[in-house]
């Protein structure tokens, strides 16, 4: 890819006491990039996220970003204690005081109608919207979910990938995500990390779907239902639909 | 009315106004028992202070302070729960508060008042020291009020909006410290973190909004204190743990009408 790149990492490791999380990892994240990170639990795919932005510092190798990089960043949790009473607009405006261009992002993302309830009441797929919203106030340049559609019902699921393309296209903002849908990393990521502690392969969705390494990680039926998906690539909403059909009679 | 009696009422309306609305905050970051363990050491730094002659209040500050950053340190590498690692502390240090009063000021004078307070015999210069701490951490307070509130809800996600994190919990963290330090003649070591505890608790039961809460834990905080003082005036009971016991009254109150008209 010839555009310019908004971040790099160069052989990062972190460790957290004996452990070694993170060994040796090193990317690039190019201006308009969709790349997805993928690898099993405990795999260091949150570590390297939060490394990236900042949230953490590498024990060892260096993370380069562009000078005054916007950041959106969609955490995988949100605890929220319920002795904060807090609205779902009052938590949009930690972001942006004002609120009109609170209402407008809240408008984008379909959860207008929410800016007054207490947060405590929201749904699982409602909150991922809001968490949105907030990393979509900062009018990022990059936008960093992790894990986005978790908690989120399956007719959600489909919905908020939706949403996430849309916003992408619209702002044309790079996305850095992790994901375990392999069917969605295939149907829209331009670049595939493959994790586990270290890089087990990098590259276009399709190359590496047939790399050895991924084919270990994540076992044959895995690797067979993404090749399946691969196929189909122009189909992916037809496909999300017919899943979705499924889930509901069965 | 009395002067001294004028007097109490000022210190302890103004520290319990500025206690209600900062304690949200322990009450929101769950670390209530963390207001607790810095208040039993404080004892630990009276006795200090006494042994080094300096000021009372000032001498626990800095114990305070020593204490957080001893936890800070023990969280990071302890294979125990934060809230064991607390009670340690917390019963450590006032043990050996209470065993270094005791040697220092013989026959106990004094240590039962540590313990629990004397309002009453709240002097001038303390009211001036109250008045001039209590202004330093309101004024602190409403500087740092977003970032507080924004990472009290998700310190990750302030982080990245550019709030600079470490600098506001340290202030947060200074101003707890400080009103511990001066409010240690209302109710006393064993029973300070009331105040910033049970005024906040109460009035989350009647609050739609963080500032309303804030707002409602002040006022809540200055009615427990006059209503205590009436208490002890009219029946003679301790005035500490009865500004305590109003505190805990008024939330049995706003909790039961919140559920009252819930139904």
């Amino acid at each position: 890819m010839s555009r310019p790149f908004l971040l790099e990492a160069r052989e990062i490791s972190f460790r957290a006491g004996e452990q070694l999380i993170l060994d040796r990892v090193s990317l690039r994240l190019h201006e308009e990039e969709i790349l997805t990170l993928i690898g099993p639990n405990g795999a260091g795919k949150t570590t390297l996220l939060k490394l990236l932005i900042g949230l953490a510092t590498p024990s060892s190798g260096s993370v380069w970003r562009r000078e005054a990089l916007r950041v959106g960043y969609m955490p995988q949790k949100l605890h929220v204690d319920a002795a904060l009473p807090l609205s779902a607009g009052r938590f949009l405006q930690i972001a942006e005081r004002d609120m009109s261009r609170v209402r407008e992002v809240a408008a984008e993302v379909g959860v207008e109608r929410l800016l007054k309830t207490p947060l405590a009441g929201v749904s699982g797929g409602e909150l991922q919207r809001l968490l949105l919203a907030r990393a979509l106030l900062r009018s990022p340049e990059l936008l960093l979910l992790d894990e986005p559609v978790q908690g989120v019902d399956v007719a959600g699921q489909a919905e908020l990938y939706a949403l996430i393309r849309e916003v992408r296209s619209r702002h044309r903002c790079a996305v850095l995500m992790i994901s375990h849908d392999l069917h969605v990393v295939m149907a829209s990521t331009d670049t595939v990390l493959c994790l586990n502690r270290h890089v087990c392969c990098a590259g276009r969705p399709e190359v590496v779907s047939h790399d050895p390494a991924y084919l270990q990680l994540f076992g044959r039926h895995a690797a067979e239902q993404m090749a399946v998906y691969t196929h189909h690539h122009d189909h992916a909403h037809d496909l999300q639909g017919n899943v979705i059909g499924e889930h509901r009679h069965g | 009315m009395d002067e001294f009696l004028l007097r109490a009422a000022a210190a302890g309306v103004g520290i319990a106004a500025i206690s209600g609305a900062l304690g949200c905050f322990l009450v929101w970051r769950r670390m209530a028992f963390f207001g607790d363990t810095l208040s039993h050491s404080a004892l630990l730094g009276v006795a200090a202070g006494i042994f080094l002659n300096v000021g009372a209040p000032i001498a626990a500050l800095a114990l305070c302070l020593g204490v957080a950053a001893l936890y800070a340190r023990l969280e990071r590498h302890a294979t125990l729960a934060s809230d064991t690692l607390l009670a340690v502390i917390a019963h450590g240090t006032l043990a050996a508060g209470v065993i270094a009063v005791s040697i220092l000021a013989p026959r106990g004078a004094g240590l039962e008042a540590w313990l629990f307070g004397d309002l009453l015999a709240v002097g001038r210069a303390e009211l001036q020291l109250i008045a001039a701490v209590g202004l330093v951490v309101a004024v602190t307070a409403a500087f740092c009020w977003r970032a507080w509130l924004a990472i009290a809800v998700d310190e990750d996600l302030a982080r990245i909006e550019g709030v600079a994190v470490e600098r506001a919990r340290m202030l947060q963290l200074l101003c707890i410290a400080a009103l511990i330090g001066v409010a240690m003649n209302v109710v006393g070591v064993l029973l300070v973190t009331a105040l910033l505890i049970v005024p906040p608790a109460a009035a989350r039961a009647l609050s739609r909004s963080p500032e309303q809460m804030a707002a409602l834990g002040a006022l809540l905080g200055a009615v427990a204190v006059l209503g205590g003082l009436w208490l002890s005036l009219v029946v003679d009971t301790p005035t500490g743990p009865s500004v305590v016991a109003a505190a805990c009254a008024l939330f049995a109150l706003c909790h039961a009408g919140a559920a009252l008209r819930r139904r």
